[in-house]
């Protein structure tokens, strides 16, 4: 079963496409580009459509998403917990 | 799916363009008219009224939009005639003038000198002699390329950028080889994205006209935001469904215009464009307004993503929704046409999504309602670039 989607490897996030991801599951997402798979274990409750981290990111760092740049981090993020706009800023504006 | 012979059944108006729906229109120039444009709707069976609250006072640039897109949706092939209502007749009649150039029938009426009573009575007698004469028009059997197809997103969420937005991508792709006129836009939401766009440009000349565009959107953000736009672009919809930033909303709206097709001109705010091809328009990234604005450039079909739930119609352009978001299918299933949340558990692969969302647009432009149409969505909003005077 697909926990998450990776839009391509090197991605540093992963969007949850099912209901009730809680901290402590074990989550088996999928790379739609390269077709593969890869695990993580959820590290906080995530919202279907919110995005897991795949890395540990400190402040400054920036977020890759389609192998793009999507914004910097501004508070600390595990590998495993979710990211959001909490601890992601965009660049622009 | 093979498109090499695909037709589709249309309305053929008389400057050659083809339409998918057959409405006539009571077209009001200003918000004073409303109520006459309303009054005679009511009136007329099958005759609808489009209001909306600007047309007074404005000037420069914001009134030739105007203008434009008044005109542009009575041109519109889905239209097959027009009762245009104002309450002077001097912009009245401009706006009748700008439908008649495509030799649609138009008749338009001022208020002033006669009250709302002798001008809903004489409206609604002209209406009523479109909508008896429009009931007789017959759809015909027409080339895939006499189609023009719109696409948008809306309330999107991170679902739309793995799912339906490259949904509509893939069918963009398969619709551009065989010269159907296309177009996106949403300006403010390539922000992060643009270097994308630019280098799917056709010339540089494309791609020159493109950054300006996206540019001038850039500098109108900078002059009046007070904050990084966050919960307005991002939207509080986009936020909740787990977009983060403008960059990351941007890199999934831009999966709409699929992999190969290229673009191959640009538009101003309802511009119409002047050959097949994949076009870029200059526009907001609100539903309503950007949609109101495919409508008045002569789009005939919409393609809209959505992630969270927009729930967007237009009164004259039918808009196909489709949706990955197992959630919204599931607890908004009244308003998706095109179910393809089977592509985020790999149970449906992106051709067959393209595939599901063309065989949509085929029914639809055959004369399918769409969830929007059957519910009575009609967003109709202009665009406004700035205060009346």
């Amino acid at each position: 079963m697909i926990h998450f989607v990776v839009h391509e490897d090197g991605d540093g996030v992963g969007v949850v496409v099912v209901e009730g991801v809680k901290a402590g599951n074990e989550l088996t997402g999928w790379i739609m580009e390269q077709d593969k798979e890869i695990r993580v274990v959820a590290r906080s409750d995530i919202p279907i459509g919110h995005k897991v981290s795949l890395a540990d990111y400190k402040p400054g760092d920036t977020v890759i998403k389609y192998g793009v740049d999507i914004g910097k981090v501004v508070a600390p993020i595990a590998r495993g917990e979710h990211a959001h706009v909490h601890n992601i800023k965009t660049k622009r504006w | 799916m093979d498109l090499s012979k695909a037709t589709f059944w249309g309305y053929k108006r008389e400057n050659g363009r083809i339409g998918v729906r057959n409405h006539v229109i009571i077209l009001p120039v200003d918000d004073l008219s409303n109520a006459a444009a309303e009054a005679v709707a009511h009136n007329i069976k099958g005759a609808l009224a489009l209001p909306h609250p600007y047309g007074r006072l404005q000037f420069g640039a914001d009134l030739d939009l105007h203008f434009r897109t008044l005109i542009g949706t009575g041109s519109n092939p889905n239209v097959a005639a027009v009762v245009v209502i104002g309450i002077e007749d001097g912009w009245t009649k401009k706006i009748v003038d700008g439908i008649a150039a495509t030799g649609k029938p138009v008749t338009g009426f001022g208020i002033e000198g006669h009250g709302d009573h002798e001008t809903i009575r004489r409206a609604s007698m002209a209406a009523k002699e479109y909508v008896q004469w429009a009931s007789e028009k017959r759809r015909e059997e027409r080339p895939l390329k006499d189609l023009w197809v719109s696409t948008k997103c809306g309330e999107s969420d991170t679902t739309s950028g793995c799912g339906a937005n490259p949904t509509v991508g893939n069918a963009f792709d398969k619709l551009y080889p065989h010269g159907v006129t296309l177009v996106f836009g949403e300006t403010s939401e390539i922000t992060g994205g643009e270097h994308l766009v630019a280098d799917r440009c056709r010339t540089p000349e494309v791609r020159e006209r493109f950054m300006f565009m996206f540019n001038r959107y850039q500098d109108m953000i900078n002059r009046w935001k007070t904050n990084d736009l966050s919960e307005s672009q991002p939207t509080k919809g986009n936020i909740a469904g787990g977009l983060t930033t403008i960059e990351e909303k941007a890199l999934g709206n831009i999966q709409k215009i699929g992999r190969k097709c290229m673009v191959d001109g640009v538009l101003d705010k309802a511009e119409e464009p002047s050959h097949p091809g994949l076009w870029f328009m200059d526009s907001s990234s609100a539903a309503a307004e950007m949609v109101t604005l495919c409508a008045a450039s002569g789009y005939t079909v919409h393609f809209f993503p959505t992630g969270q739930g927009n729930v967007i119609g237009n009164p004259i352009l039918p808009v196909i929704k489709l949706c990955a978001n197992p959630r919204t299918v599931r607890t908004m299933s009244e308003h998706i046409d095109v179910d393809v949340s089977g592509l985020l558990r790999k149970e449906m692969n992106p051709d067959q999504a393209g595939d599901a969302l063309l065989e949509c647009m085929f029914r639809t432009a055959n004369g399918r309602l769409t969830a929007a149409e059957a519910l009575g969505h009609r967003e109709f909003v202009l665009t406004r670039l700035f205060e009346s005077a």
